[in-house]
């Protein structure tokens, strides 16, 4: 190996003058290859910098770096439409409706309005079928989902269906299932 | 060693320069895969006196046109908004894989186009980007040549840029560093040599000891784009795991107890974006879940 990279160090020596008579003729083949030299070289001079200038500038560089694009570009089915995201959703709507009537329960006898189960059932009968079906599906779907997606995590839990078919079948059965069992629902 | 090659081929090889040159006319890369790639393709057809013309210009392919949206951001300007760069590129003269159509940017179309590359089959992780919507490897991923859409490439996802494709996944090592990624033990082992394991748990560490820490699924991560600081991320918990199952490692209980707390560990909503998107088709979710579990039964 030593032998090898002397033998190869005399004959840079000796191509790095390419005048010498040994090489003469090489010349044409030489002048060839000069064009399409194997060596880099740079145009741009660069600068030594102390380790706290290269820091200050490191910092300077950090204040100013722009944050990826992440919600905006990544794949619409792995964030808006996965279970995982839907399942707060709905957690957050069924708690906000739960709180909401809670209070408003609580305060109707002060302000004056009926919120007795009577009352309530009475003025939905009164609603156009339309509106009726519309208001039942918007309650029946995020409970459904809710219920089905809160099973599919509780087998995650158990570290259960980790199989990446299993991820992606199991996401759209989920979004099936719950439609047609909150049609299901309707129809009570 | 590079020296070495380049002094030597330049005084022996006499026969490549000019050989060089004349494919160098014809066009300055990948010529030789192109060439392979028009014979099969000839082959295929079995017209044999197409594949006679050996020229790149020669042969009657129609050109399939790829149009590539390239996220750029430069720092030496940084007030300039980041921008989406279109590049177009015939494919029959391009590799299949992403990274070969970048290579083929940066080499004749947009010197100053940066991005990380490195080993381009998928072993060193240097290449993560967002490709298409989804986080891969840009030397595993295939340019899809039947739809005629065009690739949006993106650095990953809620990272901090450093130049165009390049994120700056400092924090990433950190956090990586804060699991102690290295085996821990007390006691020596019975006869003086090495650590020993049987099969059955050796077999314990299959599909964790070849994460090649891309960071693809982290950054794949609602939850670790929002709560990066502290929370650990897929790829980190991974590793994790996988000191935790190693049967030779004797700080099991301290490694759990330094994930016991409501970030490092439990902002896992089971989102999985990180086991679909994994490009060497690893399980960090699975991984997480086994940790979890681990937790929820031990305690």
């Amino acid at each position: 190996m030593i032998a090898q990279r002397l033998g190869t160090t005399a004959l840079r020596r000796v191509t790095a003058a390419p005048q010498n008579a040994f090489f003469t003729q090489n010349l044409a083949r030489l002048a060839l290859t000069s064009n399409l030299s194997t060596t880099q070289s740079r145009a741009v001079a660069t600068q030594k910098l102390t380790a706290e200038d290269a820091r200050a500038l490191l910092d300077a560089q950090r204040l100013k770096r722009p944050v990826a694009p992440h919600l905006e570009i990544y794949d619409k089915k792995q964030t808006f439409f996965t279970g995982s995201i839907w399942q707060r959703f709905t957690g957050a709507g069924f708690t906000g409706l739960l709180y909401g009537y809670s209070i408003a329960y609580l305060a109707a006898p002060l302000i004056g309005w009926h919120l007795e189960s009577a009352s309530l059932v009475a003025a939905f009968a009164g609603l156009p079928v339309a509106v009726k079906a519309g208001a039942k599906f918007l309650v029946a779907w995020p409970f459904v989902f809710h219920l089905f997606n809160g099973v599919r995590h509780a087998a995650y839990d158990m570290a259960w269906g980790f199989n990446k078919r299993v991820i992606v079948r199991s996401g759209w059965y989920l979004w099936g299932a719950s439609i047609v069992a909150s049609l299901g629902l309707l129809l009570l | 060693m590079a020296s070495l090659r380049s002094s030597t081929s330049r005084i022996l090889g006499s026969a490549r320069p000019s050989l060089r040159f004349a494919s160098s006319q014809v066009r300055a890369f990948a010529s030789v895969s192109d060439l392979s790639k028009e014979a099969s393709q000839n082959q295929s057809k079995t017209n044999l006196s197409d594949g006679a013309k050996a020229s790149n210009t020669a042969s009657g392919d129609k050109p399939r046109m790829k149009t590539f949206q390239i996220y750029r951001w430069n720092p030496e300007n940084p007030t300039e908004k980041p921008r989406m760069q279109s590049y177009t590129l015939d494919l029959n003269k391009t590799g299949p894989m992403v990274l070969d159509a970048l290579i083929r940017v940066k080499n004749e179309l947009d010197p100053t186009l940066t991005f990380r590359r490195s080993c381009r089959e998928g072993i060193c992780g240097s290449c993560a980007m967002n490709i298409n919507g989804t986080n891969t490897l840009a030397c595993l991923c295939r340019i899809p040549a039947e739809d005629s859409h065009d690739m949006k490439i993106y650095p990953l996802p809620h990272t901090y840029v450093v130049k165009d494709l390049v994120p700056d996944l400092t924090l990433f090592y950190k956090q990586y560093k804060s699991i102690k990624p290295y085996l821990q033990r007390d006691t020596p082992s019975p006869d003086g040599k090495e650590y020993r394991q049987s099969k059955a748990d050796r077999r314990k560490l299959d599909g964790l000891y070849e994460c090649i820490l891309c960071a693809c699924c982290s950054t794949s991560c609602p939850s670790y784009w929002w709560n990066s600081e502290e929370y650990l991320g897929p790829a980190i918990l991974l590793q994790s795991y996988r000191w935790l199952a190693d049967s030779r490692d004797e700080r099991h209980e301290e490694r759990k107890q330094a994930l016991n707390n409501e970030m490092n560990l439990y902002r896992c909503h089971t989102i999985l974006n990180c086991t679909r998107t994994c490009p060497k088709g690893l399980n960090p979710g699975l991984a997480i879940a086994e940790i979890k579990k681990e937790m929820a039964f031990s305690a």
